[in-house]
Formats: C-alpha cells, structure tokens, sequence
C-alpha cells in the first residue's frame, strides 16, 4: 500500500472515527453537566434573545478593549474566513465533501483559493508571533495552543506544497496533505480546537445570563 | 524474425538493406534525441552509434498478460519509427509474433539465450505467479518464474514492458490469487539474478517510449535516467495533468460534469469524473497515442492511473480523485455511539460526584 492510499483509506478512516468519537463524548459530557442553580430573581426571562444578542454583540470587541485586541480580533477574522474559503471552495474539497454528504456547491477558481491560502498563513504565522512576542500571552499558553496552531497551518502550507509540486512527487505530497489534516481530525475534540462547536455555546450561555441579569452588554 | 545472418551485421547496415536513406535515419534519430529530451548536439552522436551498433538480440516474454502491450508495440502506422526499430532489433523469441510454434520456438529461445549469453535484450510482458510453486502460468511445461530464472540469467538488460511486468498490473490486483509479482520483485526477492532494469510501465504502454527506451539503450549501451519506480525519466518525470492541454480549465475550476455536458463538449477539466491525471506519471499527453492523434484525455475519457503501481485497487475510475476509500460506514457510526456512551458515562460520573460533595458538606 502506498502512502496515498493509505492516506485516503485507513488512516482517512480512523481519523474520522476518532473525531467522531471525541467530539460526541465531549459534547455529551459537557451538555448533560448539572448546571449550577441560580436563585437570584431575574430581571429578564427572555434568554434565548440573550443568547443571541451575546453572539452578535462579542463579534467584535468593546470599544473600551478594543486598542489592546483589535488586531487579534482582525488577524483572528482573517484566517477563519481564509480557512473556510479554502476548505469549502476549493474543488477538490467540495469533491471530497460531496462524497461523504452527497451535496456539493461551486468552487472558487484555483488562483483565488491559493492567494487565500497563503494569506491565511500569513494571519497564522502572524498570530502565533504577537503571542510569543506579548509576554502575558506567552505565559499564558500551553502545549495545547501550540500544537493546535501547528495542526491548523499543516494542512494549508501542505496543500499549497501539492498545489505548487515543491517537496518531493505529487502524490507523496498529497498524501502529506491528507495526512495533516487527519491529525487535525484526531487532535480536534481533545484540544482548544473544540472552540468549533462550544464558542457557540459558551457565548450564548454568557449572553443568556447576561440578559437574566440585566447586563447592558 | 530475423535471419541468423543478420545478426553479425550492424544496425545502420540493417537498415540500408532495408532501404532505410541516410535522411530517413538522421530523421530517425534527430526525432529520437528530441523524445529522449537530448540537447540537438546529440544528434550525430546518436547517429553514430547507431550505425555501428551490432544488431541487437531480443528476447521477448510474455507472462500472465493481455497481449495488449505487444498489440500496443506492434500496431505502428507504416512506416514509423516503431517499425524501423523492431526491424532493426534481432527478435528471437515472442509467442505471438513469430511463425514457428511447439519445440522449434522453444529451441529458437534456447539457441538465442545460448548464443548471445550475456549480451541479449530481454524484454517482459506480464506478470510472474510465484503462488503455489507458479502452477498458475506454464508455457512448455516450464513455470513463469522457471523461464523467468533462465532467461534473466543471461541477459544484459531487462525491459519490463506494461504494467503488469512492471508493477504486477491487473493479475496482482487484490485479492491476487496467482501471488503475481513485477519482474522487479523477483529481482528484490533473489528469485531471479539481478540485472539492470528498466520499468516502461502503462496498459498498454506507448509504443514510443519502448522505441525510445531501446535506442537509448542502444546508443548508450546504458540504462537511461530512472524515477522511484524504475521508469525512464524522461518519459515518466512530469505527471498528466501537468502536461494536459485540460490543465488550465482546472486552474479556473472549469469541471465537466458528465461525459455530455456542455463542460465535457467544451473540453472543461475532467477532474470530477474521475480523471487520475494528477498523479499518473506518462507521456500520453505529450507523445500521444495512434500516430500522434490524440490520448484519452483528448478523446474525452480520464486518465486511469494506467501506468501506476497498482492502479486497479486505487478506488473508481470515476470517484474524484480527492474523494476517500471509506469501505463501510459502520466503524464511524460505532465510533460516534461510543463517543456518546463514554460523554454519557463522563457527565454521570461528574454528577455522582457533585452529589458526594454535597452530602459531604
């Protein structure tokens, strides 16, 4: 078996099963937690509306935080919407999604998607350079935060590699591809990157008990 | 066949009797240089070599195969190139071109690996069942892999010809019943003496490469430049989707859809139906096939991956490339329940455990 197929076979397999598996566990073990009771009157019961003004509203920072972060934030914008332009546009994706859901959509031409895909690196290399560089957020990362990062840039500096023929035949480049982006798959529902699933819920939660405590913001 | 008296004479005498003119050889070998990717300054030098090179012996087996790489090498437009070199070679031995059939070809064999020990061609087409002793591919009472044996012993060079010599091609696709193996992993497993060898891998391969490959051999007297898989570079080093007329289409995410789509009839990138031009390693779309005419891609079909290691257990012909070999769903669906159990289990613990803390306090 060659690295390719083992890529797309195997490998593409378990990775997907362990995915599955983390990423149900955590949800399950995080949502069937007992919530802390709140005996305090509310001055709001209308938390749903809460929770969806909490995720609108953190979309961007408070103006009083906003010198200290914005660039974060701006950096931050940049590489998920260069991520999900990549992932979802790319034809060869959309291929590859199409055959495990059965739906598929346009692709963007290849051009496009590569200059996206070397600004998302840029954002990437950026962000990772301000947390080193700041000594409050150097201190406050871990092992998590740098291996997330590794296993997010992977599969785009890999895919550009294939894209381009640099280091080595395509299909063992290809195969790289795949591969980083299997890790990503296994490292995902143990890691920070689960922030996919619960920045939904947690700022929701926030905006809710926000609005039972009739909190401005 | 060739005469037993030609064998003495060079090539470049050959070709004269022939009829072959000084202009049609230069042609010849200036077209020679240019495939073989030679500087132009090459061109006398191949001439010359040419010329004095003594008519070559070789011997050509066929294994457990179609006869579809020697349909590939024999069905040249007359007159090409081709033709001038199969006539310019001293073929001695292969079933299916030549006229003597029973003992009187296998003494042809015999005689040819005996007079020419060490100095002949040897050229394979097929591959060796090594299961169960090799009793799944007997000619004469003699196993493949006892032919095999024999032959490689004495040769100078070896030639896998098609995939199925070279990688093990269709008869060791899974689940291989006749344990097919490339005259390569013979070589590897010291089944078969170790020579040098020269992968000219496709299914059919095309008929100039070989050409290619023999005159380079020939001018050389050495193997050309080879890739991981031991094929000639020169034919084998650029994939075909990069030398695809097809390719900017893909670069602007213009996909045929269907074979009739109005994608398809505008000549869009075959990608989405299953093309596997990406990594298949050919010079269909450079040299072409029938003359020149065109190559699969052209003639509106994708690329199968023909001439890679173990092409037929790569997935569809018409799966995407970037699609996944899932097999069955039920391992991810297991999967996902036991994530669901343990996330279940998890938070129980977790409020079991409130539970005691409370009490406690």
């Amino acid at each position: 078996m060659d690295l390719l197929t083992f890529a797309r076979g195997p490998a593409l397999q378990w990775s997907v099963a362990i995915f599955f598996l983390g990423v149900l566990w955590r949800l399950f073990g995080v949502f069937l937690l007992r919530r802390k009771k709140d005996y305090s009157k509310p001055r709001s019961t209308h938390l749903w509306r809460g929770a969806i003004k909490g995720l609108i509203v953190h979309l961007w920072p408070y103006k009083e935080f906003r010198p200290k972060v914005v660039q974060s934030y701006i950096l931050g914008y940049i590489f998920h919407i260069g991520l999900a332009i990549v992932v979802f546009f790319f034809v060869p994706h959309i291929l590859f999604i199409k055959n495990i859901i059965g739906v598929g959509w346009g692709g963007l031409p290849n051009s496009f998607i590569y200059i996206t895909g070397a600004v998302t690196i840029a954002a990437l290399v950026a962000m990772l350079v301000k947390r080193i560089a700041n000594p409050v957020t150097r201190l406050l990362s871990n092992f998590d935060d740098y291996f997330s990062w590794f296993v997010t840039i992977a599969p785009v500096v890999t895919g550009l590699m294939a894209a381009a023929h640099w280091g080595g035949r395509y299909e063992h480049v290809l195969a790289v591809h795949i591969l980083s982006f299997e890790l990503l798959l296994v490292w995902f529902p143990f890691s920070k990157l689960m922030h996919t699933f619960f920045f939904v819920v947690s700022r929701g939660t926030t905006g809710a008990l926000f609005e039972r405590r009739g909190t401005s913001a | 066949m060739a005469k037993d008296d030609d064998k003495e004479q060079t090539l470049g005498e050959v070709l004269r009797q022939q009829g072959v003119s000084r202009r049609g050889f230069l042609k010849f070998c200036a077209t020679t240089a240019s495939l073989m990717a030679l500087p132009p300054s090459m061109v006398p030098a191949i001439a010359k070599a040419l010329d004095k090179a003594p008519r070559p012996s070789v011997i050509y087996l066929s294994f457990q195969e179609c006869t579809g790489c020697a349909e590939s090498l024999t069905r040249s437009h007359s007159p090409t190139l081709e033709s001038l070199m199969f006539n310019a070679i001293s073929l001695d031995y292969q079933e299916t071109l030549q006229a003597a059939a029973g003992t009187a070809a296998e003494a042809a064999l015999h005689d040819a690996m005996k007079k020419f020990h060490g100095k002949y061609l040897l050229l394979v087409d097929g591959s060796i069942p090594v299961k169960d002793d090799g009793v799944y591919s007997t000619i004469a009472g003699k196993t493949n892999l006892q032919i095999m044996k024999e032959a490689a012993e004495g040769a100078a060079a070896v030639v896998a010809v098609g995939t199925c010599s070279a990688f093990g091609g269709i008869p060791k696709a899974n689940p291989n019943p006749t344990g097919a193996v490339s005259v390569g992993d013979l070589m590897k497993s010291g089944q078969i003496a170790t020579k040098p060898l020269i992968n000219v891998s496709g299914c059919p391969p095309i008929p100039v490469v070989i050409t290619g490959v023999l005159a380079h051999y020939l001018t050389f007297g050495e193997v050309p430049a080879l890739d991981v898989h031991g094929r000639p570079k020169v034919f084998f080093g650029e994939t075909i989707h990069d030398r695809c007329y097809r390719r900017p289409f893909y670069d602007q995410g213009k996909f045929a859809k269907t074979f009739d789509d109005e994608g398809a009839r505008s000549g869009w990138c075959l990608y989405e139906l299953g093309c596997k031009g990406p990594t298949t390693y050919n010079a269909c779309a450079t040299t072409k096939w029938n003359g020149g005419v065109s190559f699969p891609v052209e003639s509106g079909h994708g690329c199968l991956g023909c001439s890679e290691p173990d092409f037929w257990d790569k997935g569809s012909f018409y799966a995407p490339l970037s699609t996944g070999h899932w097999g069955t769903a039920e391992g991810i669906a297991a999967a996902a329940a036991a994530g669901a159990a343990i996330g279940i289990g998890a938070a129980a613990m977790s409020r079991r455990h409130q539970d005691t803390i409370s009490k406690e306090e």
